[in-house]
C-alpha cells in the first residue's frame, strides 16, 4: 500500500501513521451534549468499502492528511491536506520554491503516480 | 453417528478409512427456527453447542456465509491462556480455562489442547513491574502465574537470547504454565458435531442478506437461500459486524474492522516448548505439532475487511522474532495470511442481548477471540436462552461505552488500532 503524499509524492505505507476515521466531527468545546461527546469518541461507522480517513505523514512532511481509501482493497483514491486552509498557504511557498530550482521532486505529478 | 475412540480409529485403519462418515449433515434451511445464529466460526458454534446442551433449545440454524471455520476460527494463532490484570476479564476467561481443559472430552473431538505454558518476556524494570502485578491478579483470581528469572528462561526456551548484549535485554518473564495452544479447525469441527448431533442444523452458503422484522422487533433473516424466521436471531460474526449490523439499520457501532497478519515458518525440528512473547514490541510465537512456527504480531493499523495485510508489519515481526530468537534468523517464512478483526474501542468484548428486540449481539473480540471461544458460546447462548447476561458476561455490555464503564486491559482509551 503506498500513499500519495501531496507534498511528498507517492510513499510507503510504513511513513505514514494512521488517525483513522475522517468523518467523525468533534463536538464544539462548549457543548455539554453527553451523547455527542460519547458518538464522537466511540462510535464508529466502520464501513465495508469506501472510507475516509486521517493519516499522518510522520516519517515525512508530518502533513495531515484526508485519504479516501476503500477497506475491501486496500486501494488508495484522492489524498488531501486535512487541514485546506492552512496547508494550501504552507505547500504555495514549498511548491514555488521546487519549481524555481528546477527541483525533480514535483509533487503534482508525483502524486497523480500513486496507486 | 458413532463415537471417537481408539477402537474405531484403529478399526478403520485397518479397513482404509473407508467407512468415517460426514461429522455433521447439510441440511437445507427450514422455513422457522427458535434461535438463529448468523455466524459459523468458533463462537456461532460454540453458542450453539451450548444452547442444546445446556438449555436444550435444539431448533437451531447456524448460518454461514461460506464454509464451516473459513473466518477466524481458521485463521488465529491457537494461543489459549487467561492471563489478564482486570477482575472482569479474569473471571470470564479462567472460566474460558475450565472449558478448554475438558473440552476434547465434553466433544468427543480431540481438539489438540495442549497446555505448554506462556512465557511473557519482559525487558525492562518496569515492564517487570507490570508483569509481577499481573501474575498477582492472575493468583487472586484464581489462575496460575509464575516469575521466571532469565537463567530459568534459559531453560525453559532455550533459544530466548537473554544475553545483556541483546539490543532489548530480558529482565525476567511471565509465565502461565496452564495456558498453550490448540488445534482450530478440530474446535470449528468438534463444536460443529456436537451440535449437529443434538439437532442443530449447520447451513454453509447461506448468507445474510436483510433482517425480517415485526414492528421495532427483529423476527428474522433473509438469505441468499430463502427468507427464515425465528423469534431470537443472534449475530456472532467478528470481523463482520459492521457489515452485518448494518442490515438491521445499526449504522455505528463502537467497533472498527482491522486487519492482523499471521505467519508459518518452514517445519524444524522441536525448537520451542510453549509459546513465548516479546514484551519489548509485539510478538507471540509457538511450534505446531507439524514442526512449523506460528507466530504473528500487532495488527496493520488501518480499517480493513481485506483479510491481507501489508509488508511493514511482516518486517517488524520478523525482526521482532529474530531479536528473540537469533537462531531463526535463517528459517524460512511458508505461509502468511489475514484476519479481520472486530476491534472495539477498549479492547473488551460485547456479548449482549440487543441492540434490537429479538436480537443479541457477540462481538468486539479484537484479536483474543479464539481463546475465548467456549466461553463467549457458553456465556452467549445463556444470554439468548433467559435474556439476561451470565455473571461472566454481564460487564460486556454494548452500553457500557456511552456509561463510562469500560473494561480497557491495556488502558489504551478509545483507540481500537492500540488494543
Amino acid at each position: 500500500m503506498r500513499i500519495p503524499c501531496p507534498y511528498c509524492g507517492p510513499r510507503d505505507v510504513g511513513e505514514f501513521t494512521y488517525q483513522g476515521d475522517a468523518t467523525v466531527t468533534r463536538p464544539d468545546p462548549a457543548s455539554t451534549d453527553q451523547d455527542g461527546w460519547n458518538r464522537y469518541v466511540y462510535d464508529r461507522a466502520n464501513p465495508a468499502g469506501k472510507h475516509s480517513e486521517v493519516w499522518q505523514h510522520s516519517g515525512g512532511c508530518r502533513a495531515h492528511l484526508i485519504v479516501e481509501r476503500d477497506t475491501l482493497t486496500h486501494a488508495v483514491g484522492a489524498v488531501r491536506y486535512a487541514r485546506g486552509s492552512a496547508t494550501k498557504a504552507a505547500a504555495r511557498p514549498a511548491a514555488k520554491a521546487a519549481a524555481k530550482k528546477t527541483s525533480p521532486r514535483k509533487p503534482a505529478t508525483r502524486a497523480k503516480a500513486g496507486k | 453417528m458413532a463415537e471417537y475412540s481408539a477402537f474405531s480409529l484403529l478399526k478403520n485403519a485397518l479397513n482404509g478409512h473407508r467407512d468415517w462418515k460426514p461429522a455433521w449433515r447439510k441440511p437445507d434451511p427450514k422455513p422457522a427456527y427458535d434461535v438463529i445464529i448468523i455466524g459459523g466460526g468458533g463462537h456461532g458454534l460454540a453458542t450453539a453447542y451450548y444452547l442444546a446442551k445446556e438449555h436444550g433449545i435444539t431448533n437451531v440454524a447456524v448460518l454461514e456465509k461460506g464454509w464451516l471455520g473459513s473466518g477466524n476460527i481458521g485463521r488465529n494463532t491457537t494461543i489459549v491462556r487467561s492471563n489478564y490484570l482486570l477482575p472482569e476479564s479474569i473471571r470470564f476467561y479462567e472460566f474460558s480455562m475450565k472449558l478448554w481443559e475438558n473440552l476434547s472430552h465434553e466433544l468427543n473431538y480431540n481438539v489438540m489442547f495442549s497446555q505448554r505454558g506462556i512465557l511473557n518476556l519482559a525487558h525492562s524494570p518496569a515492564q517487570a513491574d507490570d508483569y509481577i502485578r499481573r501474575g498477582n491478579a492472575m493468583r487472586l483470581g484464581g489462575g496460575d502465574a509464575e516469575w521466571l528469572t532469565p537463567e530459568q528462561i534459559a531453560r525453559t526456551a532455550p533459544g530466548v537470547d537473554i544475553s545483556g548484549s541483546a539490543r532489548f535485554p530480558v529482565v525476567g518473564g511471565l509465565l502461565q504454565p496452564r495456558a498453550g495452544t490448540a488445534r482450530h479447525d478440530a474446535v470449528a469441527w468438534g463444536y460443529a458435531r456436537g451440535a449437529d448431533r443434538r439437532g442443530v442444523d449447520i447451513i454453509e452458503n447461506c448468507e445474510v442478506t436483510g433482517f425480517l422484522r415485526e414492528g421495532d422487533t427483529i423476527s428474522g433473516v433473509q438469505t441468499t437461500r430463502g427468507e427464515i424466521r425465528a423469534a431470537k436471531v443472534a449475530v456472532a460474526v467478528a470481523g463482520s459486524t459492521g457489515r452485518v449490523m448494518k442490515l438491521a439499520g445499526i449504522d455505528k457501532l463502537p467497533i472498527e474492522s482491522h486487519v492482523l497478519q499471521a505467519f508459518v515458518s518452514e517445519s524444524l525440528k522441536p525448537f520451542v516448548d510453549g509459546v513465548v512473547t516479546f514484551g519489548a514490541g509485539h510478538l507471540y510465537m509457538s511450534q505446531s505439532d507439524k514442526g512449523g512456527l506460528v507466530f504473528g504480531g500487532d495488527i496493520d493499523g488501518y480499517n480493513s475487511y481485506a483479510q491481507r495485510g501489508n509488508l511493514p508489519v511482516v518486517e517488524e515481526v520478523m525482526s521482532e522474532m529474530v531479536a528473540m530468537f537469533p537462531a531463526l534468523a535463517r528459517v524460512r517464512l511458508l505461509r502468511s495470511w489475514g484476519g479481520v478483526m472486530d476491534m472495539s474501542m477498549d479492547g473488551s468484548p460485547i456479548i449482549t442481548t440487543g441492540p434490537l428486540p429479538g436480537m443479541y449481539l457477540n462481538c468486539g473480540w479484537c484479536y483474543g477471540g479464539f481463546k475465548a471461544t467456549p466461553a463467549s458460546g457458553f456465556s452467549f447462548a445463556w444470554t439468548i436462552a433467559r435474556d439476561e447476561p451470565h455473571a461472566i458476561n454481564a460487564p460486556y455490555t454494548l452500553d457500557r461505552f456511552h456509561r463510562g464503564i469500560l473494561i480497557d486491559e491495556k488502558g489504551q482509551g478509545a483507540t481500537p488500532r492500540l488494543h
